[in-house]
């Protein structure tokens, strides 16, 4: 595959795209934090990817960012895909939601941040959607204890 | 008793306890508590290959103070637990639990901080049936094994006082 859809990001935010590669056609870029916004916003207004289909999050432990996000996007009118990825780090990890651009987006955001605690600036109603409200913890990242309980009702005998 | 020999065959003799356990084995009314894959099989039981009703038991109620026996089919898992809990404590007694495949039996391999590892550790169970999903013979054995249960009680036990 001739990668055009990378090469016009990368033309287009040279200072943003700090890699990218393709696998049997499937484009991955990876950008900065700061840019995701404006990148996004490029990929669908510029370059007709209309859908969202996909958004969740990966815990590196070993990185000194820990967390990457993962963006998948599709373009109807153009049958093309990207993957979108953008490293998060630090005690209190932060993105921008995607929320203005894609409604979509809402549930995801929640899910990752239930799930990994990462929070999305400009999300309309960051609570949790899968856990329970008084759960403590984010149970997919990796220093969550395996075994680790958090009943709501106490347990018989 | 000898009773028939006075007033003829208008009478016969019997247990209380006989007597109403033979009527609640034979007319369980259940309760499907149903969240997960397991409802496939247990939809089985009750069309006409397995038909649950040759047992008294095909009548679904969807309202627990309607039911006697509390079908928990599927996995359970702490978010949803004070609902099961809910429902049991909404049944009139006598009441009976059946635990439908190895999610709601002990967690099955939804071995993760989500998933209650058993039922039995939020309201008491009766039968329990293995299986991920039980076959449909399984659950007719448990309800034979059911009926043979409340057969054995009696309405005097304390549970029902
Ligand atoms: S026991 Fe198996 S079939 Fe039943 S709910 Fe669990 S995973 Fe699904």
């Amino acid at each position: 595959m001739n990668q055009h859809v990378t090469r016009t990001i990368k033309e287009k935010f040279p200072e943003y795209v700090t890699d990218s590669h393709a696998f049997r056609g499937d484009e991955t870029v990876v950008i900065k934090r700061e840019a995701l916004l404006e990148v996004a916003g490029y990929l669908r207004d510029g370059l007709g990817f209309e859908f969202l289909m996909d958004l969740t999050a990966v815990d590196y432990p070993g990185r000194e960012e820990r967390f990457e996000m993962v963006y998948h996007f599709f373009s109807l009118s153009a049958n093309l895909r990207l993957r979108l990825k953008a490293p998060v780090g630090g005690q209190n990890p932060v993105i921008a939601s995607l929320t203005p651009l894609w409604s979509g987006a809402n549930w995801f955001e929640r899910e990752v941040y239930d799930m990994f605690g990462i929070k999305f600036e400009g999300h309309p109603d960051l609570r949790r959607i899968l856990m329970y409200d008084t759960f403590e913890g984010h149970p997919l990242r990796r220093d969550y204890p395996l075994d680790k309980r958090q009943p709501r009702l106490p347990h018989r005998d | 008793m000898g009773l028939e020999t006075v007033f003829g065959h208008s009478f016969f003799t019997s247990r209380v306890d006989d007597a109403v356990n033979w009527a609640r084995k034979y007319s369980f009314f259940q309760y499907p508590f149903v969240t997960a894959c397991c409802g496939m099989e247990f939809m089985s039981v009750w069309a006409s290959t397995y038909d649950i009703a040759r047992f008294g038991a095909e009548f679904p109620r969807f309202s627990p103070r309607q039911a006697d026996v509390l079908f928990v089919v599927g996995t359970v898992n702490e978010k949803l637990a004070p609902v099961l809990k809910r429902v049991y404590d909404q049944m009139c007694e006598p009441k009976w639990v059946v635990s439908f495949g190895v999610c709601a039996t002990s967690g099955g391999f939804y071995d993760n901080y989500a998933v209650v590892q058993g039922i039995d550790k939020i309201i008491p169970v009766d039968i329990y049936i293995p299986g991920c999903p039980p076959r449909p013979e399984a659950v007719l054995d448990a309800l034979m094994k059911l009926q043979d249960k409340v057969s054995k009680e009696s309405v005097l036990d304390k549970k029902y006082r």
